[in-house]
């Protein structure tokens, strides 16, 4: 009697204790309890992964730590960041040229790490612009904007950067089609149906990660959305999402949600590679800038190219093919075999799963339905694999884990969705605070994923973190997926909006031969000072150029006297420091741009045209030593046609004897 | 009876997440950068004649190798000369007029090679640094690079 009264005490105790223990209840408490742990990498010790995410209206690309979260670097690229003198410095203006010139601002959507064999190689990390549509190249010896290409033809390059599997190509898919730049584009708009064009790029990357935009083909006009390369026995082969099939040019929020199948548009780029070749390209006139970075210069350079290779897919048959895919189709995810390509029909309740397999055999077997402008478009059940059922509401975008599994954001219903790739059941679901978009597994887009973490990026936290006015944070939460069950183990905001990021394993990246500091011989700046003795003032007329050294914790020259009214000063600061982490700032009075941060060995130029006469303070920004303080100077700006005399000098202009 | 019922219920609690506890340890090998690349500092065995890097002893000439000096002049140039004069004058840092009659070729070889960890450890940088207090940077020169300067701080020193 007192034994069974003990047993289901037992039971009653052992039961609540575990309910009460780790059972979460809500989202605030939506954690257990060794979340901390995982996320939690030791003061001085390194993450697993780095994790490259997009800033999407900031323009820029932030690199996080994973599974901390910790911020370590906002590599500018599409914005000015007067911090770093990026679009500042004369040497970095050129990055942000455009046929439209100077370009200050875009809209960084995604990430895309370059691959060999299908695999991250940790080489470069490309970005693109979605506003005045370009491609960028990240190098990540440097963490610095090695190359920028603009694409003609296009509005709104928002189906890119991806790239096949051996960065062979990076591609891009207009968002907006628009009448060609080649022809007039002078016309109404509501004659979207016969003027519009869409044209996807195909941007060939040299072995030192050059880009050339080797061709484009043009498509009926259409909105692109998203796109992935085929892999394995898909290699060959990219697969584009379109919406706005209806062809609508107002109120698309209706008007290109009419039908109830939009397309997944698969490109046999092999076979438009045949068609160059055989001389099936037309070539037409366009404008585009091209900018690269020297290293050795330490300046960028803008040519404004004037001509692209067009192929039509209407009039090469073999090219393109469409795929039927339900309601206005987002994400286009390729797992990694190869064999299933994920598309997900955003205004859908169910997830189309494509077999590249049936694809083939239906284009073999000509299982077509009809044309759309000109292109086969095959039967929806003879490339389809099977569908996700009721997976939930707004699907967005898939990535994978290796093991099989892959793993689908839905905004509208803010969770994450595991399902079984071939079974195409339904595993597992976590919530996400709130309206995730993309998603991110360390090369989850790739043919090794490394799948143990997975992280959100979230378009609203409303309630999340501590309020800050009308704006709040946007944010990325991490889950840990090593096992059957995905955990959330942290939250942290982001910069921007963080529209999709890509993760590669740290050692990639660390051990890839990151640079340390630039060798002060082997600068070929045009304004370098290679030493103290080297540095002066010399005047071109109303040029003045500034000759100047930095080391801790001087400038050389640090007195100028003779700088008129109407003069343009141009100071070239050559970083004197031949070690890691030691560079110098350069920031002078009433400059309308940013300062300048110089890295080791390097030269950067800052234009200054002083307004007023007077006496103009200039110092070093980035805190150096403990004589960082002390690291200023004076320049003096006399009345234009003063008789003062140009001089400069360190050390040597002392005080003035008073009487 | 009581005594028993507690103790079940605290075993209870502490099993209910004490798996998963310890999965996490083993989810989280993040390498330990510093693992390899500290070695043991045990200052004693610092030789402060020697200094410490990959210079043990030195070749001098009798004469000065007035080649090797103009090579060393032209790169104390750049890297050197924004902080130190020739005479005995201190500037950022201290002046060369003296320094090999002060210390030892391969000190000097090694500590404008290595500085980091001889700023670190020898006692009379630590008094330099205490008056200069800016560390002398790591300047990134080579091995010929630094056999060059050391013969043109001979040559400041007057050796023919």
């Amino acid at each position: 009697m007192k034994n069974k009264f003990v047993k289901a005490i037992f039971t009653i105790a052992l039961g609540s204790a575990l309910l009460t223990s780790c059972k979460p209840k809500n989202s605030s408490d939506a954690v257990s309890g060794d979340a901390a742990q995982k996320a939690y990498v030791a003061p001085g010790k390194y993450d697993e992964f780095y994790n490259f995410v997009s800033g999407g209206f900031s323009g820029q690309l932030s690199v996080y730590g994973l599974p901390s979260g910790r911020l370590f670097r906002v590599i500018p690229v599409f914005s000015v960041d007067p911090e770093k003198g990026w679009g500042y410095s004369e040497e970095t203006k050129p990055m942000l040229n455009t046929s439209n010139g100077f370009v200050p601002w875009d809209d960084l959507h995604h990430t895309e790490l370059s691959q060999t064999n299908g695999e991250v190689d940790g080489r470069w990390v490309f970005g693109n612009a979605n506003n005045t549509p370009r491609i960028a190249r990240i190098d990540l010896k440097t963490f610095k904007t090695a190359e920028i290409i603009e694409l003609p033809n296009s509005g709104g390059n928002h189906s890119s950067p991806f790239i096949t599997e051996n960065t062979e190509y990076v591609v891009a898919g207009t968002r907006f089609s628009v009448p060609a730049d080649y022809d007039n584009g002078d016309v109404a708009i509501n004659t979207y149906k016969e003027n519009f064009k869409g044209h996807i790029s195909f941007v060939k990357v040299g072995k030192e990660g050059e880009m050339d935009l080797a061709f484009q083909i043009v498509t009926p006009g259409v909105n692109f959305d998203l796109s992935h390369a085929g892999k394995g026995k898909s290699h060959g082969w990219f697969f584009f999402s379109c919406y706005n099939t209806e062809q609508a040019n107002t109120l698309l929020e209706v008007n290109a949600s009419q039908r109830d199948k939009d397309f997944i548009m698969a490109v046999n780029w092999k076979k438009a590679e045949e068609y160059i070749k055989a001389g099936k390209g037309k070539k037409q006139a366009v404008k585009y800038a091209h900018n690269k970075w020297n290293e050795k210069t330490h300046t960028a350079t803008s040519e404004i190219k004037n001509e692209v290779l067009v192929l039509d897919a209407a009039a090469l048959k073999d090219i393109c093919y469409m795929i039927p895919c339900p309601k206005s189709p987002h994400g286009c995810d390729v797992d990694p075999t190869g064999e299933y390509i994920v598309g997900s029909g955003k205004l859908a309740a169910l997830i189309p799963v494509f077999s590249f397999d049936k694809l083939m055999g239906a284009i073999k077997d000509k299982k077509f339905e009809g044309e759309y402008g000109g292109i086969p478009v095959v039967k929806y059940e003879a490339a389809l694999h099977g569908e996700v059922q009721k997976p939930g509401l707004g699907p967005l975008h898939t990535e994978f884990d290796g093991r099989g599994n892959a793993y689908t954001t839905f905004f509208v219903s803010s969770e994450v969705v595991k399902w079984d790739i071939k079974s195409l059941k339904v595993l597992d679901r976590v919530p996400t605070y709130y309206s995730v978009g993309h998603l991110c597994i360390p090369g989850g887009d790739s043919k090794k994923p490394f799948g143990k973490y997975l992280i959100a990026y979230n378009k609203i936290t409303k309630d999340r973190y501590l309020p800050t006015g009308p704006e709040l944070a946007q944010s990325a939460q991490i889950f840990d997926i090593s096992g059957d069950k995905m955990q959330l183990i942290l939250d942290f905001p982001t910069i921007g909006e963080p529209h999709y990021a890509q993760a590669a394993p740290a050692d990639l990246i660390r051990n890839n031969g990151q640079l340390k500091f630039y060798k002060i011989a082997d600068n070929n700046h045009p304004f370098v000072t290679k030493g103290e003795k080297e540095a002066k003032v010399t005047r071109q007329g109303n040029q003045v150029h500034v000759y100047m050294t930095s080391i801790r914790s001087h400038f050389a020259p640090d007195n100028i006297e003779g700088i008129k009214l109407g003069d343009e000063v141009y100071f070239h600061v050559t970083n004197l420091e031949q070690d890691w982490d030691v560079p110098h700032g350069f920031a002078i009075k009433g400059a309308d741009n940013g300062e300048l941060l110089i890295m080791p060995g390097e030269t950067t130029t800052l234009k200054w045209v002083p307004k007023k006469v007077g006496m103009y303070p200039m110092y070093c920004t980035d805190f150096c030593s403990a004589l960082h303080q002390e690291m200023q100077g004076y320049v003096r700006v006399s009345p234009a046609g003063s008789s003062v005399p140009l001089t400069w000098s360190v050390g040597t202009n002392l005080p003035k004897a008073t009487k | 009876m009581k005594k028993l019922l507690l103790t079940v219920l605290a075993l209870s609690l502490m099993t209910a997440c004490g798996k998963k506890e310890k999965e996490a340890e083993e989810y989280n090998p993040a390498a330990d950068p510093t693992a390899t690349e500290t070695t043991a500092k045990d200052p004693s065995s610092y030789d402060p004649k020697r200094g410490e890097g990959k210079f043990t002893t030195v070749e001098l000439g009798a004469t000065l190798d007035q080649a090797m000096a103009s090579k060393g002049e032209e790169v104390a140039a750049v890297k050197c000369t924004s902080c130190h004069k020739m005479t005995d004058e201190k500037l950022v840092g201290p002046g060369w007029k003296g320094v090999t009659e002060r210390r030892r070729p391969e000190w000097i070889m090694n500590f404008i090679t290595n500085p980091d960890p001889m700023i670190d450890k020898d006692p009379e940088v630590q008094a330099q640094l205490e008056i200069c207090l800016v560390r002398m940077p790591n300047q990134g020169l080579s091995d010929d690079d630094a056999r060059h300067i050391l013969e043109y701080m001979r040559k400041n020193d007057g050796v023919k």
